[in-house]
């Protein structure tokens, strides 16, 4: 029988844990760079419609966001399952689309207001009567730079 | 011989790390909002009555019903054939009598061009849903954004995207895109 050898003085010695931090801090780093910050809470429910000639918004300080849905399962209780214009973190009404535009513009660069963008968030089963409303108080607060968000992907099948 | 330097515990930093990175996955998002991109009208100055006539050629009517179903110029269609209408009526290759009327144009790096004058109107109900809204607007933008590339591709030789701004610019003049909304009839009936 062949007999094997023990190196050393027996025990398996400590696998070096030196360079764990190192790996740990370039995936740190790799998700600081690739993500955003998650600015608001969403409170409506929303599947988003897919289309295919859909842009990146690449700015996130140009983009002000107008989420329509109902409220999620949680808040129906409170209010009601009717969709529901969110603005920021709470539900807002349609007149308040104008004070909210105008103060995201404040908000700006002088430079860079002409430039801003609307972002709309809307569920693909709301009807269209309460997006014409938003889209007319955008209209009067002379917000015309609006994109609809969708998922990319086709939209006919 | 150097004494040798006794290791460096560094087992906590990776909890450190560790930390921190699960507070950047939390706390941000990985996708960047991408959207159909659209420009509204201004709203209409008080007392300017809008009183441009078009002829009924040059303008592609597209209803959708509170059915979500769509007619164009009167007949009924389904969206997968949309795109393709549209696209005629856009670029009116054939110069049909019953689609749009072009009018020659100078445009830089082209020259003296024909120039569409079709405009497309979308109108729908208030009870019309988004979904099928949206559909039909990506469709009607992927027919110009298909006329355009053609017609990239035919003039400069390349892709639309790889032209320079100004080549690009002169595409879109040839192509101009114009989608006007109606104010929103409410047939359907209630909101």
């Amino acid at each position: 029988m062949a007999k094997f050898e023990r190196k050393g003085k027996g025990g398996i010695p400590a696998i070096s844990t030196a360079s764990l931090p190192d790996i740990i801090f370039m995936l740190l780093f790799f998700f600081m760079v690739t993500t955003t910050m998650r600015e608001t809470t969403i409170n409506v429910q929303q599947r988003l419609p897919k289309a295919t000639e859909v842009k990146k918004l690449e700015r996130k300080s140009l983009v002000s966001s107008i989420s329509i849905g109902s409220p999620k399962i949680a808040l129906q209780a409170t209010y009601g399952s009717e969709p529901r214009i969110q603005l920021n973190d709470a539900f807002a009404k349609v007149e308040d689309i104008r004070d909210y535009i105008t103060a995201e513009r404040e908000n700006m660069d002088e430079k860079e207001r002409p430039l801003m963008t609307v972002a709309l968030k809307i569920d693909e089963k709301t009807k269209m009567g309460i997006v014409v409303d938003v889209k007319q108080e955008l209209r009067k607060a002379s917000a015309l730079k609006i994109s609809y968000i969708s998922r990319k992907g086709t939209s006919i099948d | 011989m150097a004494r040798k330097v006794s290791e460096l515990n560094a087992s906590s930093v990776a909890d450190i790390a560790f930390l921190l990175l699960i507070f950047f996955l939390v706390a941000t998002t990985m996708d960047v909002d991408s959207g159909l991109s659209r420009k509204l009208s201004p709203m209409p100055e008080p007392g300017a009555e809008n009183n441009q006539m078009t002829k009924e050629r040059n303008v592609f009517v597209v209803l959708i019903n509170q059915y979500d179903r769509i007619l164009v110029d009167g007949v009924e269609m389904d969206v997968h054939n949309l795109r393709k209408e549209a696209k005629e009526f856009i670029a009116n290759p054939h110069n049909k009598a019953n689609l749009p009327e072009k009018t020659l144009k100078h445009i830089d790096y082209l020259g003296d061009v024909m120039v569409s004058k079709g405009i497309i109107s979308l109108m729908n109900d208030r009870a019309t849903s988004y979904g099928i809204y949206l559909k039909v607007q990506n469709e009607l933008v992927a027919a110009y954004n298909e006329v355009r590339e053609e017609a990239a591709l035919r003039r400069f030789g390349k892709h639309y995207n790889e032209l320079i701004k100004e080549k690009q610019d002169a595409i879109k003049k040839l192509h101009p895109q114009i989608i006007s909304e109606a104010e929103p009839k409410n047939i359907g009936g209630k909101k």
